[in-house]
């Protein structure tokens, strides 16, 4: 289409616009002045080094100054940045200042070839691929071919199967926590166990699984084990016979990882008695047994059964019956 | 000959006769580059790379990336006693403890958000020009793929200082991970080294985050400048620039000192940003505990548009047969971002199919010009910006009083509703644009002033285009759309079928313009005026 | 307000290093102390007064000013009606957090009490307290003596129990985030002492009571301590971009970083004259 087209073109092209001199061009004075323009812009990167070198020497670390906008700030920072972008930005300043006013501006003009090579090339390329292979004779060698390929195939196993040992097999860890039958609940941070007249109605606790003495509590711990104590008048819950029997006297525990995506769910509005989570902002609605009634997860929180020992303080009355936090392939959700 | 000459020219022959590279160096020193402000995007990409690693190699020196967990005794007498990982430790030490510490890892955080800036913006220019048009498809494929190793790099330098934000960060990524299909516990246990979070993942990513995606990046971005230069850059549409040519300035000086001019103008600018701004005060956040949460918890910017669409899933997993597939966290967390990079990555080839236009271009498409193309992307733009809106939907809450509900819902119903409400209003615009620039050809600019005549009509004057102006404004070409008939010339029906109809609608759609100004338009209107 | 107090706290940090600013302290130290201790003892004296003689006047002055301000919505017995809770056993402490925040009475009925400036002054609070305290037992309010934060305190440790309990709505920098359907943890900076341990006590509105067996009294003060010294603390590294996080931060990238650069870049590639 292009050639008889292109004839048709309402406008031919003007050609390249007359080259226009500067000011710096034509009149020395204008360039003489551009010259001391760039060399205060060069002097100025050199001030701003050196005020970098004073701040890193002579201001203390820990001096504090008020400046408006910023508050109180920490002196020694802020003037080793400012010196140091200083003595980067007025560089460059001077190098683009230099480039326009002073340097030839000139447009020129290069031209194009095409990518494609030409076609004898490209012909001569094909026939050398062709002729390589040939003189390999792969094509008549089936059994160094079919051999090769399952070796280069299982080659790359390699690679994969040393990357076995970076960690262990998940077996049934996902499911599990710390919550056994009769572990007490003690408070995060603290470790204080908790009896059930230290929650007032509208109360919550952050809770954790009381651990043996001597054993640390790791991080991978928290992550599962972490559960939420919430305390609302009986009368209020909304449950199933069965789950109301993992309440005592109006104190419910919920696994506080997320049951969408593991983030700590501790945001409870006891207005409403809704559990919120900052991450994606999942509601969860406690009266219900932490049912969805907002936002992306789908299921409810899992539920910590509890009771109270011998001694008064809550326990666990079993582990937790499903797995806490994100989804799983093998979660099996019943 | 002075004695500076003198060893310019001996420099230059010692290097010539031990490498024969004379006449490359030749050419590459009169290589023309084309000036126009939106060329300059890519160059802050590359340079804000270049501070990262500057910035990132002097961190290293200190940064201890390791889960060993130390009680804190430094400086910030705040988190004094406190429990924390030697990872968290150590960028606490940095920022406290080490001189131009705390600068330096602003100004890597400050770069990092710009690098990925500058990227996206980069990429938009080149995807509104049409600049990835062939030859230069395999260049944009590269800056998918830079995009997404991007995305990756900065999510894994967020989550290395271990505080409690970057912690919930990493979480959420094992949720991700986590939830693909079968083998998804396992690939967490894999790279965790066990039961999220573990002990292993801070030296994991470190090793990742400083080697292995900044080396593959910087081969990428090698080859992308190598073929850049080889290829010789693209122009805007102007008079003298055509597709066989290239109007610009010489390698050397000119663009030589102006180029290096601005990476220094992009480095001062990020390190005044290091000194006036605070970014990430992780001693605030306090060190991660699974247990522990912030209101407000974001990740930086370029995720946000995925966490905004997870917020917005709808909540459905599927429990069957003992296993659970989390529609909930897969369809946003890895469908949706993977159909749009592989679409992204396709789009040449796409819209080659599209125009059936296989030429090869080197001047610029005005945007208003393609208005298919320009209504893609602006359908794009909405649907990223819309979960990047919700990504942020607590903050919008709290700032603008509003519930964070109404914005889930604008956000559900939006990410849907809005993107061909762009395409189409984007669509619109263009093609009044493009009249727009038929009118002024054909009867020259508005100038506003009003002229009564003699039998008292009000008429504005119109002052006719300059030539130059109006040739830009007539320069691009109007593929017709694709011929595609229902039967060939020996009335045997269609043989591409169905996908040669669709074909041809989605052509004749795409090659929606308002017909420039004919050469005999413009006869006319000389001959008719003067 | 706040301004003021950043900026005296602001001053502080400035000359705190200053090579009599450790004299000066200790001067200032035992004067206050001094005087203090005076002042305390008189003050307790005049407490005690107040409690024994004008105690039942306090009452009797609380429930005016509750029939004239507060029965409207809450009831003429405090029984409460509709969306005003009934404030019977809400005790003292309540009762103070939200008048002398400003909070109540509030000022339209919208989706939650925002904290302004307050109505009644801090006779009347204490009267109206009082009266509320009287109808039954609920938490009392603290004493300035109970409430000695900077002493019982433990900063380290008060950040570690706001992390854990209090920054999932309130930011982990305290500075307030959103709840459901609009509503909203209010910032934590600026405010009185009094009323952060109030607030923990008694769980005004959608907020949780964190009762003392759960969150000691000691730890209370920690969690105080915590916050005055974030609120008190110099925005290390510049600017604190309002402390939210990577909303502002990528906002900053954009408008201020590629902004700057991408006008500088219009200037770099237009021709010179």
């Amino acid at each position: 289409m292009s050639e008889s087209n292109r004839e048709l073109e309402p406008l031919s092209d003007p050609g390249l616009p007359e080259h226009l001199h500067r000011k710096t061009d034509v009149d020395p004075l204008a360039a003489k002045k551009a010259e001391r323009q760039v060399s205060i812009l060069f002097t100025l990167s050199a001030l701003g080094t050196i005020l970098f070198v004073y701040a890193y020497i002579w201001i203390p670390e820990d001096t504090l100054i008020f400046l408006p906008l910023f508050n109180v700030t920490n002196a020694h920072q802020l003037f080793l940045g400012l010196g140091l972008a200083m003595a980067l930005f007025f560089i460059g300043l001077g190098a683009v200042h230099w480039a326009k006013t002073l340097m030839p501006d000139h447009e020129v003009v290069d031209y194009r070839k095409e990518q494609r090579s030409k076609d004898e090339d490209r012909a001569a390329f094909v026939a050398t691929v062709k002729d390589g292979a040939a003189q390999a004779g792969l094509g008549r060698r089936p059994l160094i071919k079919r051999s090769l390929g399952l070796a280069l195939g299982l080659v790359g196993l390699s690679p994969i199967l040393l990357l076995r040992d970076l960690g262990p097999l998940p077996e049934n860890d996902l499911n599990e926590t710390n919550w056994k039958a009769g572990t007490r609940l003690v408070t995060d941070p603290g470790d204080r166990p908790i009896r059930p007249s230290d929650l007032e109605v509208g109360g919550v606790a952050q809770v954790q699984p009381e651990f043996p003495a001597g054993k640390v509590r790791h991080l991978d711990d928290i992550a599962q084990d972490s559960v939420l104590l919430i305390r609302i008048r009986p009368e209020e819950f909304n449950l199933d016979a069965e789950r109301l029997s993992w309440t005592y006297e109006g104190i419910i525990a919920f696994s506080k990882i997320c049951s969408h995506m593991g983030c700590a769910v501790a945001l409870y509005e006891q207005s409403t008695k809704h559990l919120l989570c900052p991450c994606h902002q999942s509601t969860f609605d406690v009266t219900r047994a932490a049912k969805v009634i907002f936002g992306p997860a789908a299921r409810p929180l899992p539920q910590l059964a509890i009771t109270v020992d011998n001694e008064g303080y809550l326990v666990a009355k079993a582990p937790f019956n499903e797995a806490v936090g994100p989804s799983f392939w093998g979660r099996d959700s019943g | 000959m002075s004695a500076r000459e003198r060893i310019a020219g001996g420099t230059a022959s010692f290097i010539d006769e031990r490498t024969g590279a004379a006449k490359w160096m030749k050419k590459t020193l009169t290589k023309v580059f084309p000036d126009h402000w939106s060329f300059m995007l890519g160059e802050i990409v590359m340079y804000s790379f270049v501070i990262l690693l500057l910035s990132g190699t002097f961190l290293t020196f200190w940064f201890d990336p390791s889960m060993r967990e130390v009680e804190y005794e430094g400086s910030y007498e705040p988190l004094n006693g406190i429990k924390m990982s030697a990872a968290y430790a150590s960028a606490l030490h940095i920022s406290f403890d080490i001189r131009g510490g705390l600068l330096m890892r602003q100004i890597h955080h400050w770069a990092a958000l710009i690098f990925m800036a500058a990227m996206v913006v980069h990429m938009m220019r080149v995807f509104f020009t049409g600049a990835f048009r062939k030859p230069r498809e395999l260049n944009w494929i590269i800056g998918v793929a830079l995009l997404t190793l991007g995305i990756v790099e900065g999510f894994l330098g967020y989550s290395l200082p271990d505080d409690l934000l970057s912690g919930t960060g990493i979480r959420i990524a094992e949720a991700i991970i986590q939830a693909i299909p079968v083998v998804g516990s396992y690939l967490s246990y894999f790279i965790f080294g066990g039961a999220f979070p573990g002990e292993m993942f801070i030296q994991r990513i470190y090793a990742v985050h400083i080697l292995l995606i900044p080396g593959i990046m910087l081969a990428l971005i090698t080859a992308h400048l190598m073929l850049v230069w080889y290829q010789k850059h693209t122009q805007y549409p102007g008079p003298g620039r055509t597709e066989k040519n290239v109007v610009g300035y010489p390698l050397m000086p000119v663009y030589m000192a102006k180029a290096g001019g601005f990476f220094f103008i992009v480095f001062g600018v990020t390190a005044f940003l290091g000194a006036v701004a605070q970014i990430n005060p992780i001693w605030i956040y306090g060190p991660y505990n699974p247990g522990q949460i912030g209101a407000g918890s974001q990740p930086d910017w370029y995720m946000g548009w995925l966490d905004g669409l997870v917020r917005a899933a709808p909540p459905i997993e599927t429990h069957a047969f003992g296993i659970t597939i989390s529609w909930n966290i897969l369809i946003p967390g890895l469908i949706i971002p993977g159909i749009i990079f592989t679409l992204m990555a396709f789009y040449p080839f796409i819209e080659q199919w599209m125009t059936g236009d296989k030429r090869e271009h080197h001047v610029l498409d005005r945007p208003r010009n393609n208005p298919n193309r320009t209504a893609i992307g602006a359908m794009s733009l909405t649907f990223t910006l819309v979960s990047l809106i919700n990504g942020g939907n607590d903050l919008l809450a709290t700032h603008f009083d509003l519930a964070i509900n109404q914005i889930m819902w604008f956000s559900r119903i939006g990410l849907i509703a809005l993107p061909p409400l762009a395409f189409v209003i984007t669509k619109r615009i263009c093609l009044s644009l493009q009249r727009a620039d038929r009118e002024k050809v054909l009867h020259g600019r508005e100038t506003g002033r009003l002229v009564m005549l003699p039998h008292g009509e009000f008429i504005e004057v119109h002052e006719p285009l300059s030539p130059e102006k109006a040739y830009v404004l007539t320069a691009h070409e109007q593929l017709p759309a694709l011929e595609i008939g229902e039967a060939d010339a020996n009335g045997v029906a269609n043989p591409q079928g169905l996908k040669g109809k669709l074909r041809a609608r989605i052509s004749k759609a795409s090659q929606e313009q308002i017909s420039k100004p004919t050469s005999k338009e413009m006869l006319e209107l000389e001959d008719g005026h003067h | 307000m706040g301004k003021a107090v950043n900026r005296f706290f602001g001053f502080i940090s400035r000359y705190r290093r200053h090579r009599f600013a450790g004299p000066l302290m200790l001067l200032g130290g035992l004067l206050f102390a001094g005087v203090g201790y005076t002042v305390a003892q008189a003050a307790t004296e005049e407490v005690q007064v107040v409690l024994s003689s004008d105690k039942a006047s306090l009452i009797s002055e609380g429930k005016e000013i509750f029939a004239r301000g507060c029965s409207s919505c809450h009831g003429l017995n405090a029984e409460g009606a509709g969306a005003a809770p009934s404030l019977i056993g809400v005790g003292a402490a309540s009762v103070d957090f939200q008048v002398a925040t400003g909070r109540m009475p509030m000022a339209d009925m919208s989706q939650q009490a925002a904290r302004k400036e307050p109505v009644y002054d801090e006779r009347e609070t204490a009267a109206l307290a009082a009266y509320v305290a009287s109808l039954a037992p609920g938490p009392a309010a603290i004493t300035n003596e109970e409430l000695f934060w900077e002493r019982d305190g433990n900063t380290a440790e008060g950040g570690e129990l706001f992390r854990t309990n209090c920054a999932m709505c309130h930011n982990l920098a305290g500075q307030g985030g959103a709840l459901t359907q609009g509503k909203y943890a209010p910032t934590v900076m600026g405010v009185e002492p009094r009323h952060i341990y109030e607030a923990m006590v008694t769980g005004p509105q959608a907020m949780p009571v964190f009762a003392n067996s759960v969150l000691t009294h000691e730890e209370k003060l920690s969690v105080i301590k915590w916050i005055k010294f974030v609120e008190t603390e110099p925005s290390l590294g510049g600017a604190a971009l309002g402390r939210v996080g990577p909303v502002t931060e990528g906002a900053v990238a954009f408008i201020l970083g590629l902004g700057i650069l991408i006008g500088i870049a219009v200037w770099l590639t237009t021709k010179a004259r």
